[in-house]
């Protein structure tokens, strides 16, 4: 296949079904002239929206006066729950506990109370200020811990999974151990905050463009909100400033807000959320603590295994169900458990809503599994890459997950085995003890860890997407799909396709934004599925349009169907070349339809979550990623040295843009693990609100030596969009090597005989902690 | 009224004399490249240059710069072809796009400052400038390569 996009840099990357063309917005990227929400021309008559929010995290609300706030000159008008023509309600999943706006209770520190509409950005946040509200305080719950002890409420129902008899299995085994990790939460810190405009149209339609991962709920909830169907409603975005997750269900108040004030004025409307409003309002990955029991032998092999995984939910449910559903579909990560029980508990508490975050929970179940293969390593004295490679899925046997789905191929014991030779895992390891004697201050670790990673929506619904693709009469082509472009390359592999399957130059194919206008009652992109569904649906629209072509073409030139091919030098049609926009003028004289819509579900999937069982997952995702740390004894302070990823993303649609998401994926991924903090006073007011007090990792963060590589000749054995895997959410799990490499350094104060138990994050504050902790063990 | 240079050219803003620099470009000179990401100088998607120099414009008040020479990614060059830009492009930098004028400001006063940067310089001068797709491994990659791209063209100039 041709490709004038081809980029010398990356054609070398291994592993892949199609070159690595560049990023369909590259250009626009490096000029400044990709539009944003808030670069949009501004329409005539724009106003501007700034929510008031709460400063108490449980209270009732005695009064909220904002006379002073209306007062202001340029304030238009002041919008409350009383001014929501419709459902004062944003949850995303029908529980009917999240109003848009609060009435007559706040539930946490930063909850929108009222909006502000003004002439003005800066007068509506000045004004925003003068709000006199009086609040009756209420006992607020913060902590997971807090939660438990107040007994309080439950966000969702609490999944149980089991296979076995996991009380038996634990009596029976030789060996036993219990303990508890905690694995911290993460702000999604998309660079681009919260960002919607809204401009009425006649006959009550309204449209907006809006940061949203999920344009179509972001529809249905602007709908609920102003009480008119969804037919009046159409959101459009072209792209996101990054999402990460945080913009799937998150965009959805800030988008009603917008709406709310362009009905209520008949002016245009926009919300662009100042940072630190951002981060006291939305939701953020949860943190969660991980209680575990497990059996097992002398070897090291695991007999049973029991965990209770609690989640910090916040105010709300949100996607906090299926989040921790999540957790506990990854409580296993890579490893067979012949007797289990996992437990959820989804806590809910006076905290932001927590939601989607790159991996939905999974990471975090992740962690809790890692950390029970850590204490068998130190129970038993062996190698933890014994232990991940005695426990890993069979093929054939000990193939069968706690939610009762067959692993039909397990690679992990393939792929460890592989990278630990490329990386020379051992020796090093053995290279680092060694060194560890002599250096007092300056320790470092090494840690090889694997993922598998389910590859589907838990919600066997969503598991669907649609697609429109136009062919004008000149030969160029427009694509239209459900899934939003949010910096992870969605629209550069749909091009791909198209480019792919007609034979087409680049600058033949336009993608559009995606609109609701155009492929509608689509799902979020999100659980790493966009090009998975989306493209089939894509490829679906382009080979009905392709079979109405062939046949023109067959009986125009009188060839057989079979002789009709769409090449890069155009279309051979029997023994002759005819150019594509030919051929399509061709067509359309003839009455030929050139635009089809495309549609898509993912097979064999199915899910019930009241018995447990199911096969939730189309396939799974693999890699391996091993690390090496030097930790400072001194000030806690960390340095990623050295990071190998071996991943395995199928037949890659687009090496360059996958090992894209890898590297950036797993520096998320150790940021999550050992630098970033979110911090509450006991007020429950979030400290952590802007990035002089939140630390994401910056250029000087990433590993010294970075070697990524994709897995080669592993086509899916699914039947997936070129036989490719989905890659924006697993390779974040790599980061787990770095917090087991720092615990691995850490490990060598009490001469690798003690598991560290090192939790997340792994601040410095953090392990100076459990630094001496381990002094203080080995001392007595 | 307060006058500067932007891009070259000298333009004219009626804006209270503590509007930051940003929003003077964005809302009221339409230059929407230069991005708003945190308001206080922490993120580095605001970057513009100021006289030559990397300046955060979220933090800039607009009386400040009276009279002075501001470059904007749009004014970076005119058909969007500076090395830097070149090599953004070549090495598939940008993830969402977002912070990367930002960033690509900074890495052109990083390389007037140090034509051949050694990881550590890098470090230094870009750890201001956030990315949340963590597109970092790619921008040294990409800033060693403009650093290249400059310096022959430099010998050969």
């Amino acid at each position: 296949m041709s490709d004038p996009a081809r980029n010398p840099e990356t054609q070398g990357a291994a592993g892949g079904a199609s070159p690595s063309m560049r990023h369909e917005s590259a250009p626009l990227h490096v000029s400044g002239s990709a539009v944003y929400i808030d670069d949009l021309p501004e329409p005539r008559g724009l106003l501007h929206v700034v929510p008031g929010l709460s400063t108490k995290a449980h209270a009732r609300l005695v009064s909220v006066d904002l006379d002073a706030v209306r007062a202001v000159p340029g304030v238009v008008c002041v919008l409350t729950a009383a001014d929501i023509p419709g459902e004062n309600q944003v949850s995303p999943v029908g529980r009917q506990d999240e109003p848009l706006l609060a009435e007559g209770e706040v539930s946490f520190y930063g909850q929108p109370i009222f909006a502000v509409v003004a002439e003005t950005r800066g007068i509506a946040r000045r004004a925003a200020r003068l709000a006199r509200i009086i609040y009756e305080e209420r006992p607020a719950v913060l902590t997971i811990a807090q939660a438990r002890e107040a007994g309080s409420a439950l966000v969702w129902r609490p999944l149980v999974m089991s296979r076995g008899d996991v009380e038996a299995g634990l009596a029976a085994a030789p060996r036993r151990l219990s303990g508890q990790v905690t694995v911290g939460g993460q702000e999604h810190f998309y660079l681009e905050g919260q960002a919607a405009l809204a401009q009425p149209g006649e006959a009550g339609e309204m449209q907006l463009w809006s940061s949203t991962q999920h344009p179509t709920e972001t529809q249905h909830m602007v709908a609920h909100c102003l009480a008119v169907p969804s037919s009046l409603v159409t959101v459009e975005v072209r792209r996101m400033g990054g999402a990460f997750g945080g913009k799937e269900t998150q965009a959805n108040t800030p988008a009603c807000l917008a709406a709310l004030a362009a009905h209520r004025i008949g002016r245009a409307a926009k919300i662009r959320l100042d940072r630190d409003d951002d981060m006291l309002m939305t939701g953020k990955r949860h943190d969660f603590v991980v209680e575990y029991d497990v059996g097992f032998d002398d070897e090291g092999r695991i007999l049973a295994v029991d965990m209770v995984l609690a989640a910090r939910c916040g105010w709300s449910a949100d996607l906090s169900g299926p989040v921790v559903d999540r957790a506990l579909f990854h409580a296993d990560n890579a490893y067979f458990y012949p007797d289990v029980r996992l437990r959820g508990e989804p806590l809910k508490t006076n905290t932001q809503s927590n939601t989607a975050y790159r991996g939905f929970g999974g990471p975090q179940g992740i962690v809790a599994a890692e950390r029970v293969i850590e204490e068998i390593a130190f129970a038993t004295g062996l190698d933890p890459l014994d232990v991940r490679l005695r426990n890993v899925y069979g093929t054939g046997t000990r193939n069968v997950t706690p939610y009762h789905m067959t692993v039909e191929d397990s690679i992990s014991a393939d792929i460890m085995t592989q990278l630990a030779l490329t990386c020379e895992y051992r020796k090093r390891r053995q290279a680092l003890r060694e060194a560890n004697r002599s250096s007092p201050y300056i320790r470092r670790g090494i840690a090889l860890t694997p993922v598998k990673f389910g590859i589907s929506f838990t919600a066997t619904h969503y598991n669907q997407a649609g697609a429109l693709v136009h062919v004008y009469t000149d030969g160029s082509v427009q694509v239209n799909h459900g899934g939003t472009e949010m910096g992870q390359g969605l629209h550069t592999k749909m091009v791909q396709i198209v480019l792919r399957e007609f034979g087409l130059r680049e600058e033949k194919v336009r993608i559009t934004a995606t609109t609701t206008g155009k492929v509608p009652n689509t799902s979020a992109t999100a659980a790493s599925s966009g090009a998975d569904l989306n493209g089939m649906a894509v490829l679906d629209a382009v080979h009905k349009i392709k079979a109405r072509l062939v046949k023109f073409a067959a009986e125009q030139w009188n060839v057989s169907e079979r002789s009709v091919q769409f090449l890069p030098e155009g279309v051979q049609v029997g023994g002759q070349c005819i150019a594509f926009q030919d051929l399509t003028k061709a067509a359309y004289y003839a009455r030929v339809s050139l635009s089809a819509n495309g549609f898509y579900k993912t097979p064999k999937i199915s899910w019930n979550a009241e018995t447990g069982r199911g096969r939730p997952f189309y396939y799974f995702a693999y890699g391996a990623a091993c690390a090496e740390v030097a930790v400072d004894l001194l000030t806690g302070e960390n340095r990623i040295e050295r990071v190998d990823i071996l991943h395995d993303a199928g037949l890659s649609l687009n090496p360059a843009i996958d090992i894209g998401q890898i590297e950036g994926g797993f520096v998320q991924g150790a940021g999550w693990l050992t630098m970033e903090e979110l911090v509450w006073d006991e007020a429950g007011h979030l400290r952590t609100h802007a990035p002089s007090t939140y630390k994401i990792p910056a250029c000087s963060d990433r590993p010294r030596i970075f070697n990524v590589a994709l897995l080669e000749g592993a086509p899916n054995r699914e039947a997936t969009i070129f036989r490719s895997k989905a890659v924006g959410e697993p390779p974040f799990v790599h980061g787990v090597a770095v917090l087991h490499a720092i615990s691995d350094a850490l490990a060598s104060l009490t001469a690798y005989q003690t598991c560290p138990r090192l939790d997340a994050p792994a601040t410095p504050e953090q392990i100076l902690r459990t630094a001496q902790r381990l002094r203080q063990q080995a001392a007595h | 009224m307060i006058k500067f240079k932007l891009n070259g050219r000298d333009v004219s803003v009626d804006v209270p004399d503590d509007t930051p620099l940003l929003w003077a470009l964005r809302d009221e000179l339409d230059q929407t490249g230069t991005k708003f990401g945190c308001g206080v100088g922490q993120c580095g998607a605001c970057t513009v240059h100021v006289g030559g120099r990397a300046t955060r414009s979220c933090i800039t008040p607009v009386s400040a710069i009276e009279g002075a020479e501001i470059t904007t990614i749009e004014g970076l060059h005119p058909e969007g072809e500076h090395p830097v830009q070149q090599a953004w492009r070549d090495i598939q930098v940008p993830q969402c796009g977002y912070c990367q004028s930002g960033q690509i400001m900074q890495a052109v006063s990083l390389l007037k400052d140090y034509p051949d940067p050694t990881d550590e310089e890098i470090d230094g001068v870009m750890g201001g400038s956030l990315c949340r797709c963590m597109t970092y491994i790619r921008i040294r990659k990409a800033i060693k390569k403009a650093a290249a791209a400059m310096r022959e063209e430099k010998s050969n100039g």
